[in-house]
């Protein structure tokens, strides 16, 4: 990759991080009314808007319904503006049927969904624009709707990409880092017991350095569970000064 | 559109609220709901605007792409619609729920907004039988609660106006075919006149008045309802009878005579809103959703 310098001899990236740096994560909770909870989080340029609704009824046919357990229904869809060149169908294709397969995947290890049996919680996450860790994004956000609409989970979700450039590992690639045919991990964590959710990886890394990529990312995924709490401890201070008699 | 389940109680408390001027949040008859615009909401689009209508919430992103001119009409250039219906507006349009909706828009709109005199597609020419500008304007609908044609055309009138399309030059190569430039400097691009681009009013019959901005439940309370799309000299581009009810001839009279004199109403007020926001240049806050 001529030109393209990911990471600098001074260690800077190409947006001017530093190696393990995150990008600048913003959100918000309960942005619409209408929905059980939604929530909306910008991480760098990547912003992704995330609904719930339920838990209710299961929808269309009985048979899919479970006896002991709620079932997770996810859809994740893109905005057609939302990537550089103009996507012609917002979902239905391959990846977003792929995304939205490890999404539920993902939350059905966090979500308890022993408490209601027969239901079903359907997560719709959409991405207003894409510049990176879209799965990221998604789940993170998908955390907050979920803590929004008062559904009861084991811990947060907090996910983040990481990928690997002569020797260093770097966190929260940006979408020129990961689609420059580098390495890329995503990786879906529970911060307080450190239990992964989601571990996805593409393109080759020798076996000595994936503890170190794994590393960066938990780190990194850790970090994030700190905003997202920040932003969800902030939520319920407004929320509360709102409804106190 | 996503369905709200009335009684039949509160179906005539609506109607006798309309009769005597007065609906359920207090407005009258002819105003509409709180409404938040804001432009440039998106990055990498070359012209974005959000807009929430009480709890209506549309996004549009317009991008701009260089194609080949339509054949009748080889010096002008084109805009193509595509609505999204997406699941976060209601479960019943997960998957393909929400494609019927989505096209069924999308053609309305293709009426209202796609003719020579609404944006000058003159100005979206490159060169003539060759090359011309393609805006691709895509809605993305986030919450209905009806009016959804009054929201989405007020934030496509937004969008256009926000528009920056990079100017291009054209140079004949060695070969003798032609090749377009861009301009170096990101700042250098042509805005659209949205003078003459029209909004759209849906009017609603219920009992036997009409009522501008419904909300679903007024929806479900109303059998037909008139569609009519007005620039802000009051000329007429497109008219529209929706519903499963019938209207009489004067109903329809009076309903067109409000919806002109709301719709050219409103596009004074939008047109300042938006010189204004323009006129904060880079000092502006971008709020987004997360306001």
């Amino acid at each position: 990759m001529a030109g393209l310098e990911l990471l600098s001899d001074q260690g800077y990236r190409l947006d001017g991080r530093k190696a393990s740096e995150l990008r600048k994560v913003q959100a918000r909770m309960s942005v619409f009314a209408q929905a059980d909870g939604s929530a909306y989080l910008e991480q760098g340029n990547t912003k992704a808007l995330a609904v719930v609704y339920g838990p209710h009824e299961t929808r269309g046919s009985r048979s899919k319904s479970l006896h002991d357990r709620a079932v997770i229904n996810c859809q994740y869809s893109m905005a057609t503006f939302s990537t550089a060149e103009r996507k012609r169908r917002p979902h239905g294709d391959r990846k977003s049927s792929e995304m939205s397969l490890h999404l539920k995947q993902t939350f059905e290890a966090a979500v308890l969904t022993q408490l209601y049996p027969r239901s079903q919680i359907d997560i719709y996450v959409k991405i207003l624009q894409a510049d990176g860790g879209n799965y990221s994004a998604c789940v993170n956000a998908a955390t907050l709707a979920l803590v929004d609409a008062g559904i009861p989970m084991r811990d947060y979700v907090c996910a983040c990409t990481a990928g690997f450039v002569e020797d260093t590992p770097l966190a929260d690639l940006c979408h020129v880092e990961e689609s420059g045919g580098g390495t890329s991990l995503s990786l879906a964590l529970l911060p307080r017991s450190g239990n992964i959710a989601l571990l996805q990886m593409d393109a080759r890394l020798h076996q000595d350095h994936l503890d170190t990529l794994m590393e960066a990312a938990m780190t990194a995924s850790k970090g994030l569970s700190k905003v997202l709490d920040s932003v969800v401890s902030q939520h319920l201070k407004e929320v509360s000064v709102l409804t106190r008699d | 559109m996503a369905a709200v389940r009335l009684s039949e109680a509160e179906k005539v408390y609506i109607i006798h609220g309309v009769r005597d001027d007065l609906r359920l949040d207090g407005r009258g008859c002819e105003d509409y709901r709180h409404m938040e615009i804001e432009t440039d909401v998106v990055s990498n689009t070359d012209g974005s605007a959000k807009i929430s209508l009480g709890h209506t919430d549309v996004l549009v992103g317009i991008k701009a792409e260089i194609g080949k001119p339509k054949p009748m009409v080889p010096n002008e250039g084109y805009l193509e619609f595509f609505v999204d219906c997406s699941a976060n507006a209601t479960p019943e349009f997960e998957g393909r729920g929400g494609e019927d909706l989505g096209v069924e828009l999308s053609n309305t709109l293709y009426k209202a907004f796609n003719n020579r005199r609404s944006v000058d597609l003159r100005s979206l020419c490159i060169s003539p039988g060759e090359h011309c500008w393609v805006l691709y304007v895509d809605v993305l609908l986030l919450q209905c609660d009806g009016n959804l044609f009054d929201a989405m055309s007020i934030a496509i009138k937004a969008a256009l106006f926000n528009t920056r399309i990079s100017k291009v030059q054209i140079s004949e190569d060695d070969e003798g075919g032609k090749e377009i430039e861009l301009s170096d400097d990101p700042y250098d691009c042509m805005r659209l006149n949205v003078e003459n681009v029209p909004c759209i009013v849906t009017l609603c019959k219920i009992g036997h008045r009409h009522v501008v901005d419904a909300t679903l439940q007024e929806k479900a309370c109303s059998l037909a309802s008139v569609l009519i799309s007005v620039t802000h000299r009051g000329t007429v581009t497109c008219v529209r009878k929706m519903g499963r009810g019938s209207l009489d001839p004067e109903s329809i009279f009076e309903m067109t005579e409000a919806g002109k004199r709301v719709g050219k109403s409103l596009h004074a007020p939008l047109m300042q809103l938006l010189q204004e926001e323009e006129s904060l240049g880079k000092k502006r806050q971008k709020v987004g959703f997360l306001g």
